[in-house]
């Protein structure tokens, strides 16, 4: 591994999150060991009944009522989760860092669909009179308003943005977090991602034109990856946040460590508007690696992207293959399967629900795998029953987004400093 | 609709903003900023509540009028009489 100096050595120190089957890491964590499905069917306005993942969590725990109708739904889910993190973190108190030097970025899918859509129908019953337009709609809908919302809930007066990256915008948010701590621009950073999008009927009727919305009699079973009954995507809603600080602050505080971020990367296909493409995710992957000063070797687990559509699974396979087939110690797992797509927060949620590993050495099972495709038949897919491994020292987590983007990280066990 | 009634549809407004709002002790000619926690965007969403439910357009001109309970109903008595 490279030697990097401990203030170029960035660490997650505290987690908080929201997710369609918990809301904190403990058990979220024993949920995912379980296999415990976290989708149930909702029903959306013109769209009807379909599977979804819906969060349960203290929603006034952090900020009052007013404030959760004053905002938007990802604004309540980010407070929830940034709030979380900073508590884990020991930061409460926020006696080690300053609020001016704190920044806030949040991956976005989208932003700003929940609340037009809502806006029209509430328009519609006025004859489409504009004056009945509501005054919320700007603030509601600009695209730092979920990092926002948390910025103002925390007396956050550094930088906060939203970094749109599709799919893979939790990872992208997480990089650009690094980067900034790396830079020297922030001290402390709360990185993560948020998606409010099972409010759109728009976002399912979508994926539904596309032939990639996910029919099942049964919602825990909508969501198969790699399943050759799988037919779709599950949207489900969720946020994650991480607190991230340089290693040598960290251990000044002596704080618990949950990893450290080693590699990353990001890249484009240049190809397709929705059609993801496994050479250029290879690519990433390869980067990341690279740049953590790892090989494919090292990997313990890979945390795949796959979301249950028909090619995008082929595709991330025929990437992971390409990179670590002669890799007979790398384990591979699927988040997604019970927890559905967290759309912008996916690839944190999911990086998330994998950090325990460090301390339990298990990997989490892909749920649904009754029947496995062929085309995605991966050595070490860790299928329907988790994984005892000796160690985990390394996981990477894929997150790979419409319009080609692609984001992966790597992060490691924190061993010695 | 009478005064009571225009008080009621006030306060209803006011508690579905914030359902913990302190109504009980609320001095009505006193501004409602000064007592509870509303701001101008809370205002807006009386005047659009207004709107929606009496059809009632209210100019901005006239938003100070809607700084006290008592100053509130007043302005909306002429404006509600029919409602």
């Amino acid at each position: 591994m490279p030697q990097l100096s401990e203030k170029q050595r960035i660490v997650i120190t505290g987690v908080g999150l929201a997710a369609p089957n918990a809301d904190n890491l403990q058990d979220y964590r024993s949920s995912l060991l379980a296999g415990k499905s976290g989708i149930d069917e909702i029903e959306l306005r013109y769209v009807g009944k379909v599977p979804a993942g819906i969060c349960s969590f203290p929603e006034t725990k952090y900020r009052k009522k007013k404030e959760n109708k004053r905002g938007t739904r990802a604004g309540c889910l980010g407070v929830y989760a940034a709030n979380e993190a900073m508590q884990d973190a020991g930061l409460a108190d926020y006696l080690h860092y300053s609020q001016n030097r704190t920044g806030v970025y949040i991956g976005l899918t989208e932003h700003g669909t929940v609340e037009t859509e809502n806006e029209i129908y509430n328009l519609s019953q006025f004859a489409f009179n504009t004056d009945f337009w509501s005054h919320h709609h700007n603030p509601r809908t600009v695209l730092n308003n979920p990092a926002g919302e948390i910025t103002m809930n925390l007396g956050i007066t550094g930088p906060h943005y939203s970094i749109g990256g599709a799919c893979a915008a939790g990872n992208a948010a997480l990089i650009q977090g690094t980067q900034m701590l790396k830079l020297g621009e922030v001290d402390l950073a709360l990185a993560g991602g948020i998606s409010e999008s099972t409010g759109s009927f728009g976002i399912f009727a979508s994926f539904k034109a596309e032939g990639a919305l996910a029919v099942h009699k049964d919602p825990t079973k909508a969501c198969r990856p790699f399943d050759t009954g799988r037919n779709g995507i599950v949207v489900s809603e969720g946020a994650c946040v991480f607190v991230l600080e340089r290693l040598d602050k960290a251990l000044a505080r002596n704080v618990r460590i949950y990893g450290e971020l080693v590699g990353y990367a990001m890249n484009s296909d240049a190809r397709d508007f929705v059609l993801p493409y496994g050479p250029r995710q290879a690519e990433c992957m390869q980067l990341a690696i690279e740049r953590a000063g790892l090989t494919p070797k090292d990997i313990d687990i890979i945390n795949t992207h796959a979301t249950g559509t028909k090619q995008g699974d082929i595709e991330e396979c025929n990437a992971i293959h390409s990179l670590f087939k002669d890799c007979p110690d790398t384990y591979i797992n699927n988040t997604k399967s019970i927890i559905g797509h967290a759309m912008g927060a996916a690839g944190v949620l999911e990086l998330a629900g994998n950090l325990p590993a460090f301390a339990d050495n298990q990997v989490h099972p892909t749920i649904n795998v009754d029947t496995l495709d062929p085309a995605c038949a991966l050595q070490n897919l860790v299928a329907n029953e988790p994984r005892q491994l000796a160690t985990v020292n390394t996981i990477l987590n894929n997150s790979f987004g419409m319009v080609g983007i692609n984001s992966v990280v790597v992060v490691r066990k924190m061993t010695s400093a | 609709m009478t005064i009571d009634e225009i008080k009621n549809v006030v306060l209803e407004i006011i508690q579905d903003i914030d359902d913990e709002a302190d109504l009980e002790n609320l001095n009505p000619g006193e501004a409602l900023r000064d007592q509870l926690d509303l701001d101008s965007m809370d205002f807006l969403d009386i005047v659009m509540e207004l709107r929606k439910r009496y059809q009632i357009q209210i100019p901005e001109a006239d938003y100070p009028q809607l700084a006290t309970l008592d100053s509130c109903v007043n302005y909306l008595i002429p404006r509600l009489k029919a409602a």
